[in-house]
């Protein structure tokens, strides 16, 4: 099986690597790359994003066809997609951060900046949290509700559908931190970075 | 509910621990991967390494560390020490480090926060001040301490949260290394002042300073060297302490 990660030249994905390739060991080979036709071919993408949300759609779609090939991937092969913080947020049809841009479309919603009533919350929203497990999503088997996960951001995306939703966070409010629609499975925190019970839900995703 | 961090430092030299964990059964006391290893096994909450590399020759060392770590260790990895520009950065960052730390080079050219936060996004940049107290305020300090700016602690904490860092870490330097507490006032100063995380840092010798920092300083997250390194307390105890004293820990 190859799980690929795409590197769309924005942003640090060296520990999504590390982490994906000590979860897949020699069982399952990890691809990173912007190659077409490489991700076209593979089983699984990963979808990383660090930065803002405009930077990050900016940088995908600097790259001729690629939002094209993601979108057969996902909508049309439906293959799983692991999309991990503002590679999440990427699903959205609309993001805010600096100005608004227009994301992927998969699940209908937009993204905004958390609500931190009025500085009562920092932001980011940095460090560990736990997770409110709402619907069994195959990404979380073997993981217990109100794990702690690792988290950095300061926009949250709201999904118009309820359902899609398998997970929040408690940060001023409930926040959507984990999604599920068909093959599209996102976490807006960092599995990579939430020692064993985030690469417990790495293992999940190439053993889907 | 979002909990409050505990972060072991390490100061690294020429590739090395320098003062290390004293426990018996580590085949190499002076390796940093292997005490990041047992810090992040014992439930820290992110790993800090301090290059304090003198001779530019050996500068690469720490690459080399960063690397092999962040293939063993799975909680976010900060570095700092020595960094002087968005290169430096970027280099870190393709190491595997997940946030770096810069001290002289943000007072020095505060284009280098401003340019590295834009490019690699808030979250990786945590601007690091040395602070001295001077008369009734607090003075920036640079060049690993030796330096006076002259530039006041709050008024620059205030100008690096705009100029996009992510963290500030706060080191009290009238406290570092003297094991009787973290410069509190100076803490909750700069966090009542500024809306991102404060790390802690510079005066820990026991338990209750932790829990000090968090209570009366504010801070989101804990920073401490030799309690740790020299096995005094291990992550959990510290962790088990803070969640006696109602403090929300990951545990």
């Amino acid at each position: 099986m190859n799980v690929t990660i795409v590197d769309y030249k924005s942003g640090n994905i060296s520990s999504v690597i590390n982490s994906f390739e000590e979860v897949a060991k020699d069982k399952v080979n990890i691809e990173v790359t912007s190659d077409l036709y490489k991700i076209k071919s593979s089983d699984k993408v990963v979808l990383p994003g660090q930065g803002s949300f405009k930077s990050c759609v900016e940088a995908l779609n600097n790259i001729n066809g690629l939002t094209d090939i993601l979108n057969e991937f996902t909508i049309t092969n439906k293959k799983p997609v692991l999309g991990i913080c503002v590679g999440l947020q990427m699903f959205a049809d609309k993001g805010y951060e600096e100005t608004e841009t227009k994301g992927l479309g998969w699940i209908a919603g937009k993204v905004s900046k958390i609500d931190n009533q009025n500085g009562k919350f920092k932001l980011p929203h940095i460090g560990w949290n736990q997770i409110n497990i709402v619907k069994d999503s195959k990404i979380f088997k073997d993981i217990k509700d109100n794990s702690h996960m690792y988290f950095v951001h300061s926009y949250e995306f709201i999904p118009e559908d309820k359902n899609v939703i398998s997970a929040t966070t408690d940060y001023s409010s409930n926040i959507v931190c984990s999604v599920e629609k068909e093959n599209i499975f996102g976490t807006q925190f960092h599995p990579e970075k939430s020692d064993t019970m985030g690469l417990k839900i790495i293992d999940n995703f190439i053993n889907l | 509910m979002l909990k409050n961090r505990i972060i072991p430092c390490l100061d690294v030299k020429n590739g090395r621990v320098v003062k290390g964990i004293n426990f018996i059964d580590l085949k190499d006391a002076g390796d940093p991967v292997e005490q990041a290893k047992i810090y992040s096994d014992g439930g820290a909450d992110e790993i800090c390494f301090l290059d304090i590399t003198a001779s530019n020759e050996n500068r690469d060392t720490i690459y080399d560390v960063v690397k092999k770590t962040s293939k063993k260790c799975f909680v976010p990895l900060t570095v700092g020490g020595g960094v002087r520009s968005v290169e430096d950065i970027n280099k870190l960052l393709n190491c595997g480090a997940d946030k770096v730390s810069i001290n002289t080079a943000a007072v020095e050219n505060s284009k280098v926060v401003i340019d590295s936060s834009k490019k690699f996004g808030s979250q990786c940049i945590v601007v690091a001040i040395d602070a001295k107290k001077n008369g009734d305020r607090w003075e920036v300090f640079t060049h690993g301490g030796r330096n006076n700016s002259g530039i006041d602690v709050l008024e620059y904490a205030e100008k690096m949260e705009k100029n996009g860092a992510g963290e500030l870490l706060v080191t009290s330097m009238d406290r570092d290394g003297t094991q009787v507490g973290y410069d509190i006032e100076l803490m909750s100063e700069i966090s009542s002042r500024i809306n991102i995380p404060v790390i802690a840092s510079g005066g820990v010798g026991n338990l209750d300073h932790l829990v000090d920092g968090i209570k009366l300083g504010k801070a989101s997250a804990v920073l401490a060297a030799s309690i740790f390194h020299y096995g005094k307390y291990s992550v959990k105890e510290a962790k088990d302490y803070l969640d006696s004293k109602g403090i929300p820990v990951r545990i």
